[in-house]
């Protein structure tokens, strides 16, 4: 794993802004009360496809929980940690997706949607509900309802907009192979 | 556009605490808020921190906004649950004081009611710590401050960057906006939903590129000045810990054991009036 250098450092800051500014872009699906299309959330799976777990968890974390209080005066913690759970579970493969050396292909979209499913599916099909009754006792069916509606809205919007991003990103990015190291 | 509050500086006495005082405050503080179901304590907790509200001298016009937007969620919470779960305060409370039927399973009950009124008091208990701590917390002091007590300054430094560069990317956000809504990109609800995620994407790809950019310029100008070189870092608006700190402190830890034993002692974190 990468050391967490200056980069990261930067990365993470700014990062977290974006995620919070972006806090602002919501596309109600207007079925289940609060959840919506979180352009947001396909930003956080891109940073972290970027930048890696460790960018990722702390953009999740810190986004939501500073977004939440920013935007809404509020922190609902249970929602706050699934995020950091997909920040994590996306950036894990960073290296696989070759996103900044340009190698972003089919083969790493068809994985980086595969790993964004999975970890959403974790997120708020199981850590948010479970938390949600844990820390609020809310109703069982509501909030696997709307943990439900969150995943289905959360997979979508990243599947189009995050991986656009990163074959936008990838090619404005250096090619690896375009250098080779003189010996 | 809707607008973040943040910062401002008012000269109370809770600005002069350190940033770390009211981080520990506001975390302990919605750890018990969490945690208990208690109403009495919910109740008490909800009083001071209305009290504390008022003498942080936080104006109605910069929270306003913000606080209609909280209503409006929290009347669709409440009924959300009174539809989807009408029977969930006879389960927690184990008695049922039918008021009247609005037909079906969808019955009025005092438990259910006792219920919501919880989990109104507990979202609005929070509420006035994280408007305070927002208020009265300046970011660079808060990231100095979390480096004394130990945590890595890189971490401090990468919120203190977060804080510092939200203003400069809802500056650009906006910018980008206007410029493709001149160019005819329809944003408001008229449009369809793929339109809508289209047109949103005409707004983000251009944030994102122009944030990943920052990002190396910022990077590549902190690497020119040495950051990171060393172990250890000083910084400007760093603040040592003063008494009202630790009196502060101490208070907030106190207060929240009595809550949680008022809360636990009787081996669960509800308090029931209908036994």
């Amino acid at each position: 794993m990468k050391k967490f250098g200056i980069k990261e450092v930067v990365a993470t800051g700014i990062g977290t802004a974006l995620f919070i500014v972006l806090t602002e872009v919501q596309i109600p699906l207007g079925i289940i009360p609060n959840t919506s299309l979180q352009p947001r959330a396909a930003v956080l799976a891109f940073l972290a496809a970027v930048f890696g777990p460790v960018v990722g968890g702390i953009v999740g974390i810190l986004g939501h929980a500073l977004g939440d209080a920013m935007f809404y005066g509020s922190i609902w913690w249970s929602w706050v940690i699934p995020e950091a759970v997909i920040g994590i579970g996306v950036g894990l493969f960073a290296k696989k997706y070759q996103i900044k050396e340009g190698g972003f292909d089919r083969k790493a979209i068809v994985l980086f949607n595969i790993v964004q499913i999975v970890t959403n599916a974790v997120a708020w099909i199981l850590v948010a509900p479970v938390l949600d009754i844990v820390i609020y006792s809310e109703p069982t069916n509501k909030v696997f309802a709307q943990g439900a509606c969150a995943f289905v809205a959360n997979i979508i919007i990243t599947a189009i907009l995050g991986t656009l991003l990163g074959m936008g990103y990838t090619k404005i990015g250096a090619k690896s192979s375009s250098l080779t190291k003189e010996d | 556009m809707a607008k973040l509050f943040s910062y401002e500086e008012k000269g109370t006495w809770m600005e002069d605490l350190c940033g770390v005082t009211k981080l520990i405050f506001f975390l302990a503080w919605t750890i018990t808020c969490m945690l208990t179901y208690d109403t009495r304590v919910l109740a008490i907790m909800l009083a001071t921190s209305l009290i504390l509200f008022k003498l942080s001298k936080t104006s109605w016009e910069q929270v306003g906004s913000v606080f209609k937007v909280i209503l409006v969620f929290m009347i669709i919470n409440i009924l959300a649950i009174f539809i989807f779960a009408p029977g969930q305060g006879t389960k927690i409370y184990g008695t049922e004081h039918i008021l009247y039927s609005l037909g079906g399973r969808w019955v009025v009950t005092q438990e259910q009611l006792f219920y919501e009124l919880n989990v109104v008091l507990k979202y609005f208990t929070i509420v006035p710590a994280v408007f305070m701590f927002i208020i009265t917390t300046n970011p660079s002091e808060l990231a100095a401050s979390l480096n004394k007590l130990g945590v890595s300054y890189n971490i401090g430094y990468a919120m203190a960057i977060a804080l510092r560069y939200i203003p400069d990317v809802q500056d650009d956000f906006h910018k980008i906006k206007n410029a493709q809504e001149a160019r005819g990109i329809e944003m408001s609800g008229k449009a369809k939903l793929m339109d809508r995620i289209k047109n949103v994407s005409a707004i983000i790809f251009p944030l994102i590129f122009t944030s990943m950019d920052r990002i190396d310029t910022v990077s590549n100008a902190m690497e020119l000045r040495g950051y990171g070189k060393n172990k250890k870092r000083t910084w400007y608006m760093g603040r040592k810990l003063a008494k009202a700190d630790y009196a502060v402190m101490i208070v907030t830890l106190v207060v929240m054991v009595i809550a949680l034993v008022v809360t636990y002692h009787d081996g669960s974190r509800f308090y029931n009036p209908f036994i």
